[in-house]
């Protein structure tokens, strides 16, 4: 069973902010969810290398070679505010 | 499990300022560092995508969807940052894992537009490798490939004070890094600051970073802990960002030295903590409070399959390691005779060396040579601000110039004070010189014989003091004998006569 603190502090780490009926409900079903997730531990997986990446692949790279770049009126575009060039964004900072 | 380690963080803003005063710290403490540095590759490209590795370009125009973690795009790996790491690690003695993988670390801050760097977490590129530092070796823990973050520019500029946003490019976005992390092995800041100018210095050899640490290309992160002297048990530690030069590394261990003592002396408690080096005031800083954000949450990286290195790629990239300066510090004392201390100056940087040792094979005097480089030839790149490689003089311009010194045709000081400075801005060869300017050095004696002899005679005083065998006086005269020459007489010549005139 997760803790009510294990949430808030997952939600903090997210950025979330809950209400204390939402770290309720939430700690029900988070727990339910790694409780299903938990059936895994019972396979037995002596002797076998932990997977990564399902895919059978290795070694996929590039050379290093520039490929075009995009312009930056087409970058900016994204941005809900731009100056200068640059992306705005609200101050960090406590 | 790898042991937790920190990692470059955004800077985050001052929570509180701990003012230090300047009361001697006791020695009573050992101090415990260990380094973490972030070297920029040198590569084209950046590591996940095409754009372009290009400081000083314009605001966001070296990004596209893959850096600026638009949905749905994919990184794919550059395979010259994983040559690169394999490099430096071969380098530095590490075991290159044969399997890797990357991962994901999570954390909230606007110059990280995926919300996520990509990173190594527990299956770092290389591990336990060494550096030699004044003959004492340190151990190096890891080595691992990561991605480098935007750039935050602050509010708090004249021209946004007083603003509530932040400017972002995310040109340095995707640059490639390598993090390459020592043991605790330091033992004072001076060891620390020997110990990051070594490894620039093999970087720099190696070259795939150019370790310029004003610039930002090479960032050391530094660990700092106290512990009784004799103790085996090493003390909490604090981190310390923000370190932008050699002076202030070894400057931001002391400070952070005596801030620590001070606590433990007065029975406090060292907080773990990063903290933030403040160049104007020379103090450390605390950075964050909340450690609770230290909780990055790794997971493997999803999107990027792992990685095998194989032993023929290995070995294809061992041929590219030149001869590093530690091999070249062994060898010049026994090849070329120097001594330790010139080695030292002769190899900290490749290209010096290696002009160095072409000077040589152009049949230059060894001892000699090294003499000119790092005399008034260093002089000359320090007060123009360039370097070996940049300025006009090739090595055989300079083993021409020693040739003719050797040969008699011109003395030292002529040499220096005509030749080489227009040999190194203007790139023109000695012998045009010294035709030009009727440089060469007098050697006949008759013409010589005249000089000694007036400046000897019109002298009594300091000649009866050179003949009561007072050696001083002689040095008078050679001096007055060389400027009536024009620096040109044989110092040699000039020596023997006045003998030959006073016996």
């Amino acid at each position: 069973m997760l803790s009510k603190q294990q949430v808030e502090h997952v939600a903090k780490l997210a950025r979330l902010s809950l209400t204390e009926d939402e770290v309720e409900l939430y700690t029900k079903q988070l727990s339910k969810i790694l409780d299903y997730i938990d059936q895994l531990n019972e396979v037995n997986t002596k002797g076998i290398e932990p997977m990564t990446q399902p895919i059978p692949t290795v070694n996929v790279m590039r050379e290093d070679i520039v490929k075009k770049q995009f312009d930056r009126s087409e970058v900016l575009r994204n941005a809900p505010y731009e100056e200068y060039g640059f992306f705005r964004v609200p101050k960090i900072g406590e | 499990m790898v042991r937790p380690y920190t990692d470059y963080q955004p800077i985050m803003y001052a929570i509180n300022v701990i003012v230090l005063n300047t009361t001697q710290s006791k020695t009573k403490y050992e101090v415990v560092i260990g380094l973490e540095v972030h070297a920029q590759l040198k590569t084209k490209t950046k590591i996940f995508c095409g754009c372009p590795v290009d400081f000083g370009a314009d605001p966001n125009t070296n990004v596209c969807p893959v850096c600026l973690g638009m949905p749905g795009v994919l990184p794919v790996l550059n395979k010259q940052v994983v040559a690169y790491a394999v490099k430096t690690g071969l380098a530095l003695g590490c075991k290159i894992s044969k399997h890797c993988k990357f991962d994901r670390k999570q954390y909230f801050y606007p110059d990280l537009p995926k919300n996520y760097q990509i990173s190594q977490y527990d299956q770092p590129i290389c591990t336990s490798g060494q550096l030699e530092v004044n003959g004492k070796v340190i151990g190096i823990e890891r080595i691992h490939m990561e991605e480098d973050a935007g750039k935050l520019v602050h509010a708090g500029s004249d021209r946004l004070h007083g603003s509530d946003y932040s400017l972002v490019d995310y040109n340095r976005t995707g640059t490639p890094l390598l993090e390459i992390v020592s043991k605790p092995d330091l033992r004072s800041a001076e060891e620390a600051k020997d110990y990051a100018q070594t490894l620039r210095s093999i970087l720099r050899y190696l070259e795939v970073c150019d370790g310029n640490l004003e610039e930002g290309s090479m960032r050391c992160d530094v660990n700092v802990s106290l512990m009784p002297v004799g103790s085996k048990t090493f003390g909490t530690r604090c981190e310390i960002k923000n370190v932008n030069s050699f002076k202030s590394l070894a400057r931001a261990i002391e400070t952070e030295t005596e801030r620590q003592s001070e606590i433990l002396d007065s029975g406090g408690k060292i907080i773990q903590e990063t903290r933030l080096f403040e160049e104007t005031s020379g103090k450390t800083i605390s950075m964050r409070s909340k450690e609770e954000a230290h909780d990055y949450r790794y997971f493997p990286e999803p999107d990027l399959v792992p990685l095998e290195i194989s032993q023929s790629w290995i070995n294809e990239i061992k041929e590219t390691i030149p001869e590093l300066p530690h091999d070249k510090k062994i060898r010049y004392p026994k090849d070329y005779s120097l001594s330790i201390d010139d080695t030292k100056v002769l190899t900290d940087d490749r290209n010096m060396a290696e002009y160095y040792e072409a000077v040589v094979r152009l049949g230059a005097n060894p001892k000699k040579a090294a003499n000119w480089l790092i005399g008034p030839v260093t002089a000359h790149l320090k007060e123009h601000k360039t370097d070996i490689i940049n300025c006009c003089m090739t090595p055989v311009q300079l083993a021409d110039l020693l040739g003719f010194i050797e040969k008699g045709i011109i003395n030292d000081n002529i040499a220096k004070a005509e030749i080489l400075e227009e040999l190194l801005s203007k790139g023109t060869n000695s012998e045009e010189i010294i035709k030009e300017k009727g440089l060469a050095q007098i050697t006949d004696e008759g013409e010589i014989k005249s000089l000694v002899k007036e400046a000897l005679e019109t002298n009594p005083e300091q000649l009866k003091q050179l003949k009561e065998g007072k050696d001083k006086v002689k040095g008078f005269f050679v001096g007055q004998i060389m400027k009536k020459s024009g620096g040109k007489a044989s110092p040699a010549v000039v020596n023997k006569l006045i003998d030959e005139y006073i016996k």
